[in-house]
């Protein structure tokens, strides 16, 4: 079955996202982990800071953004393979990396409401130090697409939806202390730092940080950048891959 | 585009040597079959038939295994999305978006489906003016009964025009009235134009809808024909039904009768006499209640129906390999 990428399919991706957020946007586990979670915890850690406050914003709003945008992805995909209502997007005339696009579109669309809530909390913090704002800007819409290729991928690989949860916070939470939210990279021990480079939150913290505070730990920004660009097409190709194999 | 496949005008789908293995298990074994243009064509089987898996080959949720399949021209395997495009598919299950409204279901498929902006409105509104569904347009999936939700599936089914639809398994779980609605609503689109292709365990059903039939069983097809033909192939065997008073309580009082085959007594005292000589049979047993000195409530002689056809159509392949189905 061969699967060609066309220019209307980037239209119905679009409207697979509107479809999305009627559907999932006020669903209690997208709520609770997309916006509730992440904006408790970076209440929690600003509160607790003191003068490190400005040191882990960076990380906490990547954090953030990170969470929301994947547990959309969760809760649409994963749902929607339970019920057999996904079975429908292959009725319909578009493409695997379509429907690929359109699920990573509604997490994006879903990470773009849990952020503003963060910012919300943090914004009293960086008033006024954003040196960088278009970066910033740039950079967090980047973030954003990125961690939903990444939740959308995650999601298809899940076969038993009772999991979701725990198998996407087995991936989340150790996330937190190997890309550089309260730990810098520069600190971890050799093996850690090198798995911390794979992971796609690396890349965000440290961008999200030079955008805030103009300085970064290991990863320049235009690396941080180009890097984020490419794991997130090469995570849209995949899931689509992904999808095409879940054809029995 | 136009087709790149082998295709005649007068066929909407063929089928040749239609295969799917499911690992070591084959669960559709080189059925070939032509669908025509314009017809209800039924595919009517046991549960575990293949039935459900030829649909899915045909509309691109199962891969084929081995085999061409052919939908208006365009083979499947290659011309997927032209295939889609001409192909409304309702599943055994009423998988709609539960949060979303009948309208917003509707409108959903339609933007898939590429109708134009103009043109989608107009078309979900006769769509759930000829459901029914009018009224209920903003109420959501999940808090429609199940004959509604199967119906505004076709309704979704049918949103871009469709050439072919696929129904499988349309009634099933639903009480009778919403059945009948159901049948109703499959006979009017037949009537404008849509060549249909159903799945069905529902014998009735298939009798009653289908223009032709084929009786699938064990992945195989074992017949195929119209309703009158199939009941040809096992019409050798002619049934009566008797309804006597005082009511015969044993069977055996008719094994002296000549032209019969077998006899059973149902549970409202009703004889059901299989005979294979009419006249002889008739005689026989007029003489019989002569003797006997009863009086005759009802006599009723009948062909084979739909139910007879299919029970022996599979007890012959059953008996091929060991198995056979009681009535």
């Amino acid at each position: 079955m061969i699967d060609m990428f066309r220019f209307e399919d980037i239209i119905k991706a679009f409207y697979i996202a509107k479809k999305d957020i009627k559907e999932y946007y006020l669903k209690p586990p997208t709520i609770s982990w997309g916006i509730v979670f992440p904006v408790a915890f970076t209440l929690a850690f600003i509160l607790r800071g003191g003068h490190h406050t400005q040191e882990i914003i960076p990380g906490l709003i990547a954090l953030a953004l990170f969470f929301g945008t994947t547990s959309m992805a969760a809760a649409s995909i994963v749902f929607e393979r339970k019920i057999g209502s996904f079975e429908r997007l292959l009725l319909f005339p578009v493409s695997y990396t379509g429907i690929a696009l359109g699920k990573t579109l509604s997490s994006f669309m879903f990470g773009m409401v849990s952020l503003f809530a963060t910012l919300v909390v943090v914004l009293p913090f960086i008033l006024n130090v954003p040196a960088y704002s278009f970066f910033l800007v740039a950079v967090l819409i980047l973030s954003a697409l990125m961690f939903s290729a990444f939740g959308v991928f995650i999601s298809f690989l899940i076969r038993d939806p009772t999991n979701t949860m725990m198998i996407f916070n087995s991936i989340r939470l150790p996330m937190i202390f190997l890309c550089g939210v309260f730990i810098p990279v520069s600190s971890l021990p050799l093996p850690l730092r090198l798995i911390a480079f794979l992971l796609p939150l690396t890349y965000s913290v440290e961008a999200t940080k030079f955008a805030i505070n103009g300085n970064y730990d290991v990863i320049p920004p235009i690396e941080s950048i180009l890097s984020m660009l490419i794991i997130t097409i090469l995570l849209i190709l995949l899931t689509s891959i992904k999808i095409r194999r879940i054809i029995p | 585009m136009p087709p790149s496949g082998c295709c005649s005008l007068r066929d909407a789908i063929i089928a040749e040597k239609l295969t799917k293995y499911y690992g070591d298990f084959l669960a559709v074994d080189h059925i070939s079959f032509r669908v025509r243009r314009g017809e209800i064509y039924g595919f009517l089987g046991p549960n575990g038939a293949g039935k459900t898996t030829t649909v899915r080959m045909l509309c691109g949720l199962t891969r084929i295994s081995e085999g061409k399949a052919y939908i208006y021209g365009y083979d499947i395997n290659r011309e997927l999305v032209a295939v889609k495009k001409l192909i409304g598919v309702v599943q055994d299950i009423s998988n709609l978006y539960m949060e979303l409204s009948c309208y917003d279901n509707l409108m959903f498929c339609a933007e898939m489906y590429g109708v134009p902006r103009n043109k989608r409105k107009e078309r979900v509104m006769d769509l759930l003016r000829f459901f029914g569904l009018e009224d209920r347009k903003h109420v959501k999936f999940k808090e429609l009964s199940k004959g509604l939700k199967r119906r505004l599936a076709i309704a979704a089914a049918l949103v871009h025009e469709p050439k072919l639809l696929f129904l499988d398994e349309p009634t099933i779980g639903l009480d009778v009235k919403s059945k009948r609605q159901i049948w109703s609503f499959i006979r009017k689109l037949n009537e404008e134009g849509i060549t249909i292709f159903l799945t069905t365990h529902n014998i009735y059903e298939a009798f009653r809808l289908c223009n032709r039939i084929a009786i699938i069983n064990r992945g195989k097809i074992i017949a195929e024909g119209t309703p009158t033909e199939l009941r040809k192939k096992v019409s050798g065997n002619k049934i009566i039904e008797l309804q006597v008073s005082p009511p015969i309580k044993k069977s055996a009082i008719f094994d002296s009768v000549d032209g019969i085959i077998d006899v059973k007594v149902g549970r409202d005292n009703t004889v059901y006499i299989t005979i294979d000589d009419t006249i002889a049979a008739l005689e026989g047993i007029l003489r019989m209640v002569k003797k006997l000195n009863l009086e005759i409530i009802m006599l009723n002689l009948r062909g084979a129906d739909a139910e007879d056809v299919f029970i022996k159509l599979i007890d012959r392949t059953e008996k091929n390999i060991g198995f056979s189905t009681e009535r």
